[in-house]
Order: structure tokens, then C-alpha cells, then sequence
């Protein structure tokens, strides 16, 4: 097993996988596009380092060119629900050259409307939930303020499982003890025989002996 | 430890002031908020405004709470005004409804900070402690360790006399200050009409005001037509400075009563 596999495995354990998380999220805004009937739904990560929103999953319009897409926390619809932690609707946001020229800059396509939803867990802001632009140009409302902030929550719970998996890849990664375990773990399931497992059972019981 | 006096436990008996008010009349939205502008100072507790906006007007005070390089926190003149568009949203509506109020504002919300709790605290006590008579909170805080001092806060301006009106959350998380019974906490209706709000018998959201399809002032001038309790929220604001400025002899406590009589869905409305 090579190194990445071993460290992946690990991750698997401890954190979850990465690529079974970003499918979550992929799913989240595939379905959320779907019931709404949109033309685009987008799941933004919050970085606080860099303070920006980063796109993690998006459905429809734009697709996945837009994933990784960058943009300052506190501007556009998704900022605003971002800072105030409240969700909202937008109905005429083509009517704002400000709004247009950003948006259309950063992404290619400009909405109309859009309903954005803070995703906060626990007692963290994970990023933002939205959708764009329902099919028939009908204008979004408080039915899909409500539905949209049902969604955030399962959003919110698959956005933290992503950036868990995803430190517990870096710890991994790194020179620390997690990433000693990792690559022992990988040399284990290479190696034939069961030495190596017997060796780890007498360290466990060394282990606890000195606990006890 | 608290350095609050200590309360007044007892009262000698017959010892009572007499409270005045007109309380023998028949509450009505005449009575309440007929004629009245809205003059007394209202302030906006959020990303800062755009000052000199068509929807907002003149701005009596512009404040920001602002984190030094070494963590503090500090008051400061805000040059920046709004960058996020959130405050001069709420700002308009408030004038809208209140059209002589003397605007403040207290930015802790915006580029750098998502609402780091502190800030808000911060924001909050300055508004509080310089006297003002309507405070709008249309955000909240997620952050538990800061839930105790909001409390305190809020319960203070609730005994200084500064009516708290903050907007309601409707995602399942526990966020504050909208929960406190010393605020008054705003969910939406659908209602076309400014004036039309409905006190709610079930707490703790306790009124909802228009919240849907608001057209708000936005950044550079513009207007942008929004849904979302944020919006309710600075209504109710307004509308209490409707019955400040007409009766400022009231106590937030007193305010609320009023809301609650003179609501749409109660006789007081008439």
C-alpha cells in the first residue's frame, strides 16, 4: 500500500474520506437545484484565514469550473448572509450594476434572484447555502427562505465532516504522531505475516500497563 | 464580580411612587404613533452605513468597533461607512418609517469579521451607554461564551430605557441576543404594508413585521428588493421610535406592551 493509499486509509478512520464528503455536498446542491427548480444552487466554504468565500459544490449553472473559485467574504448576497448570520432572499439582483459586474467577473453568469442561507454549526459559521434563479422566473419567497434554511443544516453537517477529513488529512500528512500511525498502519498492511500486529498488541499492553 | 448596586430588595409599605400614565385610556395606534416622526435618536447596530444614500439621508453619528493588531478592541470614528450593504439596508427602512429620527451608526459587522462576538458586545455597550433610545440588532451571535455578558447588556439598556429590537433566527441554532425577554425580537409577515405588525402569543419571537419584498437602500445609491427577518426587524425598530418620540416617558417594557395592544391582529389597532 503506498503512502497516500496508508494516509487515506487512516483518514478513513479517524476523519472520514474527503471525496465521500465533497460528493455529499455535491448531492446537497444537486437536490436542493432540483426542488427549487434553479438554475444554479452553490455551497461556499468561509476560510477565515483568508477571510474569503471559496466555492465547494455548485449545481448547474457555471458547474464545476467555478469549485476552488475564490471571493472576498463580505461582498455579494452570499457575504451578507455570511456576516449577518441570517438568511435572506435578493429578487432583483440584475437591476444592481455593482452586484452584476462582480458576479459576472468572478463566476459568468449573473442571477436575477437568489435565496442564501448561513451555514452554522455548532457555534461556527462553515460558509453559506444558495440558489439561484428559479427555471420559470417566478420570484423566490418565504417558503423558500424556510426550505433553503432546512436545507443549511444538513449542508452545515457535511461541510464540517469535509473540513475534518480534511485536517485529519493534513495531520497525517504532517511529522506528527498521526502521521507515524499512518505510515505504520501503511507498512502493516504491506507487510505478510502478523509479527507486525503482534509487536503493536505487546505496545498496546506495555501501554496500558504503564497507564494502570 | 459584578459591580452592580445592589437592587432594592424591599419597599417600606405605602412607600410606592405613584407611576403616571394614561393608562385609563382606551390604547389605540392613534394614541400610540398618530402623528408622530419619529424624532429620537435610533441606532444601527451592524455594517455601518452609507451616509448621504436617497433612502437613508443624513447620519447623526458614524462609529466602528475596530481590533487592534494586538488583539484589542477599540471605538473609533468609522471612515469607512458600509462595505457590506447589510446597515444601509436597515438604515432606510428605519427612515422610511421614522423620517425625523437622528440615525446612528455602530459598524461591527464587515470585511474582516464575520461577527466575532466581542465586536458586537463592543458595539452594543458603546450604544447602550450613549443613550440612545432604539437600538437595532439585525444579526446575532452563535458564539455561547458571549451569551451571559449579551444578557447582562441587554438587560441593562432594558432598565436604562433603550428599546432593543432584535431580529429573530429561523435556522435551528442557538444564537443571541433575539432570544432575551429584555429585547423585542422580530420575525416576518408577507404584508405589503409597513404598518401593519401582529404580535405573536407565542414567544420568543415576539412580533412580526414586514419582511418580504422590501425595497431597501443599497450600496452606491441603489435599491435592492429583499425577504428576511433582517428587514422585519429595523420596522419594529422604526415603529418604536414612533412611540418614543410621541410618548418618551415609556419604558421599553411599556413599549412592548404598546406594540402588543396596538398590533394588527389585536383591538388596539383600530
Amino acid at each position: 500500500m503506498s503512502q497516500e493509499r496508508g494516509e487515506a486509509a487512516a483518514a478513513g478512520v479517524l476523519g472520514g474520506d474527503e471525496e465521500t464528503y465533497r460528493a455529499l455536498l455535491q448531492s446537497i446542491v444537486d437536490v436542493a437545484r432540483a426542488i427549487f427548480g434553479a438554475e444554479a444552487s452553490s455551497i461556499f466554504l468561509y476560510d477565515e484565514d483568508a477571510d474569503e468565500l471559496v466555492f465547494e459544490a455548485v449545481s448547474g449553472q457555471g458547474g464545476d469550473a467555478l469549485v476552488g473559485t475564490r471571493f472576498p467574504s463580505s461582498t455579494g448576497i452570499a457575504g451578507f448572509a455570511l456576516v449577518t448570520r441570517q438568511p435572506l432572499v435578493v429578487d432583483d439582483l440584475s437591476n444592481d450594476p455593482r452586484f452584476s459586474r462582480e458576479r459576472a467577473a468572478s463566476t459568468g453568469y449573473v442571477p436575477n434572484s437568489i435565496v442564501a442561507s448561513p451555514l452554522l454549526h455548532d457555534e461556527r459559521t462553515l460558509g453559506v447555502l444558495s440558489v439561484l434563479d428559479h427555471a420559470d422566473d417566478r420570484p423566490f419567497g418565504v417558503a423558500e427562505l424556510e426550505l433553503l434554511s432546512r436545507f443549511s443544516t444538513q449542508a452545515a453537517i457535511g461541510l464540517d465532516l469535509l473540513l475534518r477529513a480534511r485536517r485529519a488529512r493534513s495531520a497525517l500528512a504532517g511529522d506528527g504522531s498521526a502521521a507515524l500511525v499512518a505510515r505504520v498502519a501503511s507498512l502493516l498492511d504491506d507487510a505478510d505475516g502478523d509479527e507486525g500486529l503482534r509487536l503493536l498488541e505487546a505496545l498496546e499492553r506495555l501501554l496500558a500497563s504503564r497507564r494502570a | 464580580m459584578s459591580t452592580r448596586p445592589i437592587p432594592a430588595w424591599s419597599l417600606p409599605s405605602g412607600a410606592a411612587p405613584a407611576i403616571e400614565g394614561p393608562w385609563r385610556e382606551a390604547l389605540t395606534r392613534e394614541w400610540a404613533i398618530g402623528g408622530s416622526r419619529g424624532a429620537v435618536d435610533v441606532c444601527i447596530v451592524d455594517s455601518g452605513i452609507e451616509a448621504g444614500h436617497p433612502l437613508v439621508g443624513h447620519l447623526a453619528s458614524a462609529r466602528a468597533v475596530v481590533r487592534g493588531e494586538d488583539g484589542s478592541v477599540a471605538i473609533v470614528d468609522d471612515e469607512l461607512g458600509d462595505v457590506v450593504g447589510h446597515g444601509t439596508a436597515c438604515a432606510g427602512i428605519v427612515r422610511s418609517i421614522a423620517p425625523d429620527c437622528r440615525l446612528h451608526s455602530v459598524r461591527v459587522l464587515g470585511s474582516g469579521n464575520t461577527g466575532a462576538g466581542d465586536l458586537i458586545l463592543a458595539g452594543l455597550r458603546h450604544a447602550i451607554e450613549a443613550g440612545h433610545r432604539v437600538i437595532n440588532l439585525s444579526l446575532s451571535t452563535t458564539k455561547r461564551r458571549f451569551a451571559e455578558e449579551l444578557h447582562e447588556l441587554a438587560d441593562d439598556a432594558y432598565f436604562k430605557g433603550t428599546v432593543i429590537v432584535a431580529s429573530a433566527h429561523n435556522l435551528p441554532v442557538d444564537s443571541y441576543p433575539w432570544r432575551f425577554a429584555s429585547v423585542i425580537s422580530v420575525g416576518s409577515h408577507e404584508q405589503p404594508d409597513p404598518l401593519v405588525w401582529f404580535a405573536n402569543p407565542e414567544p420568543p419571537v415576539e412580533v412580526f413585521a414586514r419582511g418580504v419584498d422590501v425595497d431597501v437602500a443599497w450600496l452606491g445609491g441603489a435599491t435592492l428588493r429583499c425577504t428576511g427577518n433582517s428587514f422585519a426587524a429595523p420596522h419594529v425598530a422604526a415603529i418604536s421610535a414612533l412611540v418614543l418620540a410621541k410618548h418618551p416617558e415609556l419604558t421599553p417594557y411599556q413599549v412592548k406592551t404598546v406594540l402588543r395592544l396596538t398590533a394588527s391582529n389585536t383591538e388596539g389597532a383600530g
